[in-house]
Parts: structure tokens; C-alpha cells; sequence
């Protein structure tokens, strides 16, 4: 991988990229969970095998600024639109996870020529269900204890002890949970117009969720493929919210199969 | 110096504490009687009418969803003391303008009660403590960049007579601005910011407001002054800065013997030991700085609360100097230990009711501090007094 930034919108952008000679119209761009880049670099560079990637961190994550004005998802799909017009990408594959997914259906709905396939790995960012229940659960009014338990199938694996991070790491993780914040925080983890925009998505989108997500829940997922005229889902069995770090070869070989196609 | 009686007008008739995670933002209120809310109301603002009796201002606030300070309007109240009290100031600290959608209300109800109180409002802001963040669903992450958009269109809204004004800010949008009554006092009514770090009290000394603090102790507070006087003096406001900028609120508890004032002492921790409230309320994302937070998973202690610290017991809060609590001359002693060592401060705020100290008692510490205690503050550090200065170094300047 490559580390690199570029100034988008007054946004300096972390950009992590591989097999930057690889041909344009094959590129890969790959969003972020709202956890930030790093746990996905293995996955991603091996999912781009020959492919080029092309894997921003979101403002306000990694090394990525963030300037006053931006506090929106729909501010980062501009900027990301943007990106692939100064990366001369004229169409791109997408993969995102969770909040990722967000920005990835806002750009699509914006933009739709410029997205080959989609492939949307646990998204939020809309709203399906009814106004008296969440339909992401509250991540930010519960204990660790409970976030760990909805967001992985086997916590006591997954889970790492954030007191042992260097001061550098820990100050990422606190900073990138602030961004979430801002970005999420209200409407909770969704845009109310969205669902009224995905209709102009015409690239085939695969919805993967992992079968123990206790975050995005089945019904959602459903309910979220249905809004796009091209979409189908997908389940990869004993995960969580973040498949790719519990089950990675399983959701590689689906993502793969659908990419390929 | 200028004593404020402040209560919270608590509910402290709970289960026990082991049933429930946390007495803020979760605890259902099926487990509050409104009979005996009403009854509590009626107590509360009798005491703090007894306080102005004996000379004493009336301070109050506004926290939501707890049981710990029952008063979620807190303009309601003073808009109730306005009519039943003669002659105390009335100090509101304060309206949470970080998660208040509508600064021009703000100013609109803090300008009514100006004019209902014939001009006794003393008008206090506060960011708010983090467990306020979601009974607002107010976004925790730049909160300081609203409640100054806020305060300042409040003072604009105060201040301006000329008909309809515009605001097109970063948070705030309103066409036609022009609120009714405006306040009496001119130019406006006194403004008071409580904060608890020291880039927030520079910013409140460089407009010369009011600058409280609460339960910050002997190091902290006296950070939050330097930090306040610089801020003062940088913007070019004077050398002095007078203590009557500066306000510090403790737990105190005056008793006409040891024995009394140390059970008054211990009901008083109530505030302290009742504050049961799990991190995820208590430090939500964004609300202190990355590196604040880095700190945190180091260990460091979080200021915002003492809850399970050596600040639950009495003797641990007296030498903590977020309590004083005692007879006349202890309560004395303690303070003027604070207060020299902090580098002085106009107002007291007393936090002086609290959970189970019933309305004798809580009358016996009013009427203790201002009869025993308050006359002589008063004479030894009137508020034209400079801050900054110990007696120590005032002695060694001749």
C-alpha cells in the first residue's frame, strides 16, 4: 500500500492506494467503518489482488483533516465524487462497510454513471422502520460490553484492550469516534431523504451482512436493498458487524464472485 | 462577596442504588410521585425565600432527565421566584445554550423575567455537564463553537432597539430578529459562564463575564483564575481584574456546633454519592479533547465527576476544598484557605440542600452561614477587591 494525501474542499485526505499503474476502469474504491482505515488494510489490499485501490480515510479519521464547516455524510460524498474526478476515474467499483456504506449510497444516488458495482457490507444511512424504534441501535448510550456484543459474533476473540495502544493509536481511535459523532449523531445514523434518492442507482449492488449483526439488523438490510432497483443480499455466516475481520476469506470469496460477474 | 443560596431541588426518594445503572438520562420516571414532587417544589422555593430573608441571593439551574436536580426548565422557575421574592438577584447557571435549538428564546425568556423581577436577573450560561447531551440529543462534538454563536446572538438580542436584525451564522439562522420586552438592566442584565477547562475561561475573561466554577477545588480553580485574568488582561480590559468576576460553588454546611454541622455535612454529599452515572453517559464522544480522552484510558481523574473518589466523604471533601462544612469559625477557616489559595473570588455559591437534609436543617446552615459566617466575608473582601493576589504576596509588597 501507499500512503499519499491530496487537498480536497480544503480537506486534507489520508489516501492509502495500491497498484496505482492498474487500469482506471478497474479501480476499486474502498470506504471505511466508522472504526477507520487500519483494520482493513490486509483485507482490502487482498481483495484488490491486481486491482487499483483507491482507500481514503474519512475526514476526521486517520490522518485525514477535518475542517469547521463539514459535519455531514453527504459532505464527504461530494468530496469523495470529487476524488474520483481528480483521480481521472471515470467509473469505479465500491466497496464500504457501515458507515462507509452511507457515503458510498449518497454518491451512487448523486452520481449513479460513475459506480460499476456496488457492494455495501453492513450500511446505514437510511431509515426503514417505524419512528418509535431506533433502527440502528444507540452505539453511543450503552456500555462497551454491549457495543462489543452487538457489533461482533465472538467478542472475547475480537475485542483488544485499548488501555495497551501507544498514546498515538489511542488518540486515532478517540478522534475517530468523535467524527462518527458528528457525522451521525442526528438524524441517528441516517439522511431522511436518501431513501428518496436511491432509486437512481442503477449499478447491480450486493448487500452482505454478517448473519450475528446485531447492528444492522436482517429486516434493515432487506428493507435497504429494496430502495435500489438492482440490488441483492448476501449473508456471510458466523460474523458479526465487521465480516471482514471475523470471517475475512468468506466475505472475500463473495465479494469477489459478485465483482467479477 | 455576594453569597448565592442554590439548590437543585433534588428528588431523593430512589430505590437503592445497586437496582439501577445509572440516576441520570435511564431512570424511569414511574419512580416519581408528582405529589411528592409538588411538595418538594413548595419546600425548595420556600428555602430559597428564607435565604433572601437573611440576605442571601437565589441561584438556581437546570439539568434533564434525573432525579438529582429536578428543574428541566429552569426559566419556569425563575419566572415563579421572579413574582415570589422582593429583593434577592436571581441567578440562573445556567441555560444550556450548546443544547438549546434557539438562542432568541433564550434571550426572549431571560429578557421577561428581567422585566417580571423589575430587573434582579443575573443570567448564567453553561455548556452543560456531558449526561445533558443526550436527554437534548444535542451533538456532543463542537459544542463550544455553538454555545458562543449562542451567547453572543443573545447579547445582540438584548441589546439592539432598532427593529428586525438578521443572523446567518454557522449554527444559527434567523430573519427577523427583534425580541419582546427587552430586558430592564442596560445594557443587559449581568452575564455569568461557568466552564471547568482553561481555554474556556480565557474566553470568558476576555468579555469580562462572570466566570463560575463548581467543586473545582484548590489546583483547578486556581488554573481556571490565571486563565480567566489572562484572558482579562489580554484583551486589553485592565490590569485588575476585581473578584466580583470570579465565583466559585461548593458544598457548604454551617452548624451551630461540630456535631450538627457534620451530620448537615454528610446529608450534603448526597450531591456527591448519589451521582451514579456509567461512562458512556458521563464522557460521550467529543465532549472533552482527544488528548483529555487519552489521559482517561490512562487513568487520569475526570473532573466532571467525584462520584467513588475520596470526594464522598466529608473529611476528603473539606480537604478537597470542594466542601466547607463546620461551625461558624471552622467553615471560616476552610474557606479563606481556599480562597487564598485560588487568589480570591466575589461569590460564593452555596450549595446548600441537598437529598435527605430536611427543611430544618437546611434552614439552621442558611441561617448559620448568614448570621455566623457571611458578615464577615463581606467586611474583609468587599467585590472591588483584585483577584490574583494572596494575602502573602499582598503582604510581602508592602
Amino acid at each position: 500500500m501507499n500512503e499519499t494525501s491530496i487537498k480536497i474542499a480544503g480537506v486534507d485526505l489520508e489516501l492509502l492506494t495500491a497498484n496505482d499503474g492498474g487500469r482506471g476502469d478497474g479501480a476499486i474504491l474502498f470506504l471505511h467503518s466508522g472504526h477507520g482505515y487500519d483494520p482493513w488494510q490486509s483485507f482490502a489490499s487482498q481483495l484488490a489482488a491486481e486491482r487499483r485501490l483507491v482507500a481514503p480515510s474519512h475526514p476526521g479519521f486517520g490522518k485525514s483533516s477535518l475542517p469547521s464547516w463539514l459535519d455531514s455524510i453527504d459532505d464527504i460524498a461530494h468530496i469523495y465524487l470529487e476524488l474520483l474526478d481528480r483521480l481521472e476515474l471515470a467509473q469505479a467499483d465500491v466497496v464500504a462497510s457501515s458507515v462507509g456504506g452511507w457515503i458510498a449510497a449518497e454518491m451512487a444516488s448523486k452520481a449513479p454513471e460513475r459506480f460499476r458495482r456496488l457492494v455495501l457490507i453492513a450500511p446505514v444511512g437510511v431509515k426503514t422502520g417505524p419512528a418509535e424504534k431506533l433502527d440502528i441501535p444507540d452505539l453511543f448510550a450503552m456500555p462497551q460490553s454491549d457495543i462489543d456484543k452487538l457489533v461482533y459474533r465472538d467478542p472475547g476473540r475480537m475485542t483488544a484492550d485499548l488501555s495497551k495502544l501507544p498514546d498515538e493509536a489511542l488518540a486515532t481511535v478517540f478522534r475517530n469516534r468523535e467524527s462518527l459523532a458528528l457525522l451521525v449523531w442526528e438524524p441517528w445514523m441516517h439522511n431522511p431523504k436518501l431513501k428518496h434518492r436511491l432509486h437512481r442507482v442503477q449499478a447491480p449492488t450486493l448487500f452482505v451482512r454478517g448473519d450475528n449483526d446485531g447492528v444492522v439488523s436482517d429486516a434493515y438490510l432487506q428493507a435497504y436493498a429494496r430502495l435500489l432497483p438492482n440490488a441483492r443480499t448476501v449473508t456471510i455466516a458466523d460474523a458479526g458487524h465487521l465480516p471482514h475481520l471475523e470471517q475475512p476469506e468468506k466475505l472475500k470469496a463473495a465479494i469477489s464472485k459478485f465483482l467479477e460477474t | 462577596m455576594q453569597a448565592w443560596h442554590f439548590s437543585e431541588t433534588a428528588y431523593p426518594y430512589l430505590p437503592p442504588a445497586e437496582t439501577y445503572p445509572s440516576i441520570r438520562v435511564s431512570l424511569p420516571n414511574r419512580i416519581y410521585d408528582p405529589h411528592k414532587g409538588a411538595a418538594l417544589y413548595d419546600r425548595y422555593i420556600d428555602e430559597w425565600l428564607i435565604a433572601e430573608d437573611e440576605g442571601i441571593e437565589i441561584m438556581l439551574n437546570e439539568h434533564h432527565q434525573t432525579a438529582t436536580c429536578v428543574d428541566p426548565a429552569a426559566p419556569l422557575m425563575l419566572a415563579a421566584l421572579a413574582r415570589l421574592s422582593k429583593k434577592a438577584r436571581l441567578l440562573i447557571l445556567g441555560n444550556p445554550i450548546a443544547n438549546r435549538r434557539q438562542p432568541v428564546r433564550v434571550a426572549e425568556e431571560m429578557a421577561m423575567v428581567d422585566v417580571l423581577s423589575h430587573g434582579r436577573l443575573d443570567a448564567g450560561f453553561v455548556r452543560g455537564v456531558p449526561y445533558e447531551i443526550l436527554p437534548a440529543n444535542s451533538n456532543p462534538v463542537r459544542m463550544n463553537e455553538r454555545h458562543w454563536e449562542a451567547l453572543d446572538l443573545i447579547v445582540k438580542c438584548w441589546t439592539h432597539h432598532d427593529g428586525p436584525f438578521s443572523h446567518e451564522g454557522r449554527f444559527f439562522h434567523h430573519r427577523a430578529i427583534n425580541i419582546w420586552p427587552r430586558p430592564i438592566q442596560e445594557p443587559h442584565p449581568p452575564i455569568w459562564v461557568s466552564t471547568t477547562s482553561t481555554g474556556g475561561a480565557a474566553q470568558v475573561g476576555g468579555r469580562g463575564y462572570i466566570q463560575a466554577t463548581f467543586l473545582t477545588g484548590f489546583d483547578t480553580t486556581k488554573r481556571i483564575y490565571e486563565a480567566y485574568r489572562k484572558g482579562w488582561r489580554d484583551a486589553g480590559r485592565s490590569h485588575d481584574v476585581p473578584i466580583d468576576r470570579l465565583a466559585y460553588a461548593a458544598l457548604i454546611y454551617v452548624g451551630d456546633n461540630e456535631a450538627r454541622a457534620r451530620a448537615g455535612a454528610e446529608k450534603l454529599l448526597w450531591y456527591v454519592q448519589a451521582n451514579k452515572v456509567p461512562p458512556h453517559f458521563s464522557n460521550p464522544p467529543g465532549y472533552v479533547p482527544v488528548a483529555m480522552n487519552v489521559q482517561l484510558a490512562r487513568g487520569a481523574h475526570n473532573v466532571v465527576s467525584s462520584y467513588g473518589t475520596k470526594q464522598g466523604t466529608v473529611d476528603g471533601a473539606i480537604e478537597a476544598g470542594t466542601m466547607f462544612a463546620g461551625t461558624p469559625d471552622q467553615v471560616f477557616a476552610q474557606f479563606k484557605r481556599h480562597w487564598d489559595y485560588v487568589g480570591g473570588y466575589g461569590h460564593l455559591l452555596i450549595m446548600g440542600q441537598a437529598g435527605f437534609l430536611d427543611h430544618d436543617d437546611t434552614v439552621h446552615g442558611i441561617r448559620m452561614f448568614a448570621r455566623e459566617v457571611y458578615p464577615r466575608l463581606k467586611e474583609l473582601y468587599p467585590g472591588t477587591t483584585v483577584s490574583g493576589f494572596t494575602q502573602a504576596a499582598q503582604a510581602a509588597a508592602g
